[in-house]
């Protein structure tokens, strides 16, 4: 059989590993590291909005196009970072052909990062989805409203302290004909099927066989 | 005056009046007038709404809301595992399913850091130029039809119920097909597939493309409304995050089949097309150059396919990331425990994160994915090319006429599926 490498054939790795001394010198206080072919830039938040426009206006480096901005949370993975939150900022150069990744990490009282919408028109939506999703206040934006939830939607659903299943369900209220929110009421209960002890079988929720009322049929006794 | 009674007429009464300073064209008193337009709109391409500031019939502002299709995906596939969050991306662009699904198995592919065999990477290539042009054709016909062309979405939209004939042959679907995996492809081509699709290919070739050009190119109502309408200059399309036929039409020529090519499009032959004056017709007149390229493309792929890759195997080799054969389990311990493994606890994937990006139809679709060394992913943040798109529409539609948006709406290409996630 023969296989064949089909990702980032192209990439200069010599290039980026330029890259990534030339920006030592340059952010003296970042940290970078290159990790699967990818660099990562992490800086404080403060030094953000500086970090994305030397990047962008650097003759070396010139990485003119915001690709993305998004949020983690780190909430019960202490294993792969301490603090709670980070911004994600992906950068796409051109001229170059290379993609930069920089990161912050944000603690979980008063999460916030200065905006760079002055710097990336994209940014715009970008943080408005952040701060949707993660309760992320990117200081600064001319427009930060809630973007893909509902009106008045109460909670950050990307959070990982906020449960799959939400907290309001939508239903149509013939008596008022409008629709309307009530609390969820799931006829069964969410299982969480803990795949990592296969042969111990559910865990972490128990009290499911009592609630469970298909085995206390007739049909099973 | 008449009762009203279109839906049309409805929509324009509804429209509402908002506070806003005072500008030059209005006199004191006067304020501009908020135009909602969708979602339930046919030309809104789904449910857009947007919330329009005009004077007069000019546009001042537009304002897209979006989320009317939110259904928490990112947070569906952190509770799933690798395998089962698959079928997710045939849902979020569902006009171009197949790509979707692409760019969640590199991302996933390049953090296991696996190799793929080369008949799978010829099979995703094909499927993937496939679904271009079907995303391609629902494009042209829907824009057309948006902005008076009926004709060309009855022909268009025939052509796509080949396509997804292919798909369903293939894998079971018509549309959500959750055929490509992890390590390559779910199963191999049923015989006689790449005949079918070679004389479909011809056909459209010789065809069915310049009858669609007949019906576009020189008509005189599709240039009115397209020529010199949403015009985007490099600067901008660089700065608004553009990708896709939307930056080539600009001039910029960069696609990442070519400039950070993946799979085998680095040992495949085709041209970039790229547009000069950053308007709607130069964008169509790229989407039509790129259906031609795919066409060629998949000849390629089938001669490739058909030739010195065929009976070679369409998956990798290695049990814990792709499924054992049927046959094998029959009468092998560890193949059926390699089977349950992967059906139910799924497989780990090293932690740590990487950015995974396709030129989907639409322009970079990329996946961030981080890792906890578990079986499911521990977040995933997709950049869908729309979304960026619809984010551009209020500087575009600034200085045009309400009917003029459709069009702009039209060359976006929008599908609320990846925009909303």
């Amino acid at each position: 059989m023969t296989t064949t490498p089909h990702i980032d054939t192209h990439l200069d790795l010599p290039g980026l590993k330029a890259m990534q001394d030339y920006l030592a010198k340059k952010l003296p206080d970042a940290i970078l590291e290159i990790a699967v072919r990818e660099l990562t830039i992490t800086v404080a938040a403060d030094n953000v909005p500086f970090t994305i426009k030397l990047l962008r206006d650097d003759k070396k480096l010139l990485f003119t196009q915001l690709t993305d901005v998004c949020g983690v949370d780190y909430l019960g993975a202490k294993q792969l970072h301490p603090a709670r939150f980070a911004v994600v900022y992906h950068l796409l150069s051109m001229p170059h052909n290379q993609r930069v990744r920089v990161k912050t990490y944000l603690d979980a009282t008063n999460p916030a990062v200065p905006t760079i919408t002055s710097l990336h028109a994209a940014a715009g939506w970008y943080e408005r989805e952040t701060y949707d999703m993660y309760g992320i206040n990117f200081v600064g934006h001319p427009d930060l409203r809630r973007l893909l939830t509902d009106y008045d939607f109460v909670g950050h659903p990307l959070r990982k302290d906020f449960p799959l299943e939400g907290f309001v369900e939508v239903y149509y209220d013939a008596k008022e004909k409008r629709v309307a929110y009530k609390p969820v009421d799931l006829p069964q209960e969410l299982r969480h099927f803990d795949r990592v002890s296969e042969w111990k079988g559910i865990t972490g929720n128990t009290g499911l066989a009592e609630t469970d009322n298909t085995f206390n049929s007739q049909e099973f006794k | 005056m008449s009762t009203v009674t279109t839906a049309a007429e409805k929509q324009i009464l509804t429209a509402t009046f908002s506070e806003n300073v005072i500008t030059p064209n209005r006199t004191e008193g006067e304020q501009p007038f908020t135009l909602n337009f969708g979602p339930q709109h046919p030309s809104a391409h789904g449910v857009l709404r947007l919330v329009l500031e005009m004077e007069g019939e000019v546009i001042t502002k537009a304002d897209p809301h979006i989320g009317l299709l939110h259904r928490g995906t990112e947070k569906l596939i952190e509770n799933k595992t690798y395998i089962q969050a698959l079928p997710y991306f045939d849902r979020m662009d569902y006009v171009s399913m197949m790509c979707q699904e692409h760019v969640w198995c590199l991302a996933t592919e390049k953090l296991l850091g696996i190799e793929i065999p080369r008949r799978a990477q010829y099979i995703r290539v094909m499927f993937s130029e496939l679904t271009r042009i079907a995303n391609h054709l629902l494009w042209i016909g829907c824009h057309a039809l948006d902005i008076g062309a009926m004709a060309v979405m009855l022909y268009s939209f025939k052509e796509r119920e080949y396509l997804y004939d292919f798909s369903e042959e293939v894998s079971g679907a018509r549309m959500h097909a959750n055929y490509f995996r992890p390590g390559g492809v779910n199963r191999d081509l049923p015989e006689g597939l790449t005949h079918k699709i070679t004389k479909w290919n011809d056909n459209f070739e010789k065809v069915v493309i310049p009858m669609l050009e007949t019906l576009l190119d020189e008509n005189r109502i599709w240039k009115q409304r397209t020529v010199g309408i949403g015009v985007v200059s490099p600067e901008e399309a660089q700065a608004w995050g553009f990708t896709g036929p939307m930056l080539r039409g600009s001039g910029i020529e960069w696609d990442l089949r070519k400039s950070q090519p993946y799979e085998c499009y680095a040992e495949l032959d085709f041209a970039i097309p790229v547009g000069q004056n950053g308007d709607c017709y130069d964008r169509y007149l790229c989407r039509m150059e790129e259906m031609k390229q795919s066409v060629s493309l998949i000849r390629q792929c089938v001669a490739k396919l058909e030739g010195e890759l065929a009976g070679q195997p369409c998956k990798i080799q290695n049990f814990k990331i792709s499924p054992p054969k049927r046959n094998d389990m029959k009468s092998s311990m560890e193949a059926l425990i390699h089977h349950f493994k992967y059906y139910t606890e799924g497989f780990h994937v090293p932690a740590g994160e990487v950015y995974a990006a396709i030129e989907a139809p639409k322009g970079e679709m990329g996946v961030y994915l981080v890792s906890d060394d578990g079986p499911k992913p521990w977040r995933v943040k997709v950049r869908a090319p729309g979304y960026a798109h619809l984010q551009g529409l209020d500087f575009m539609s600034k200085g045009h006429l309400l009917a003029d948006v459709t069009t702009l709406i039209g060359t976006t290409d929008v599908v609320f599926g990846d925009i909303d996630r």
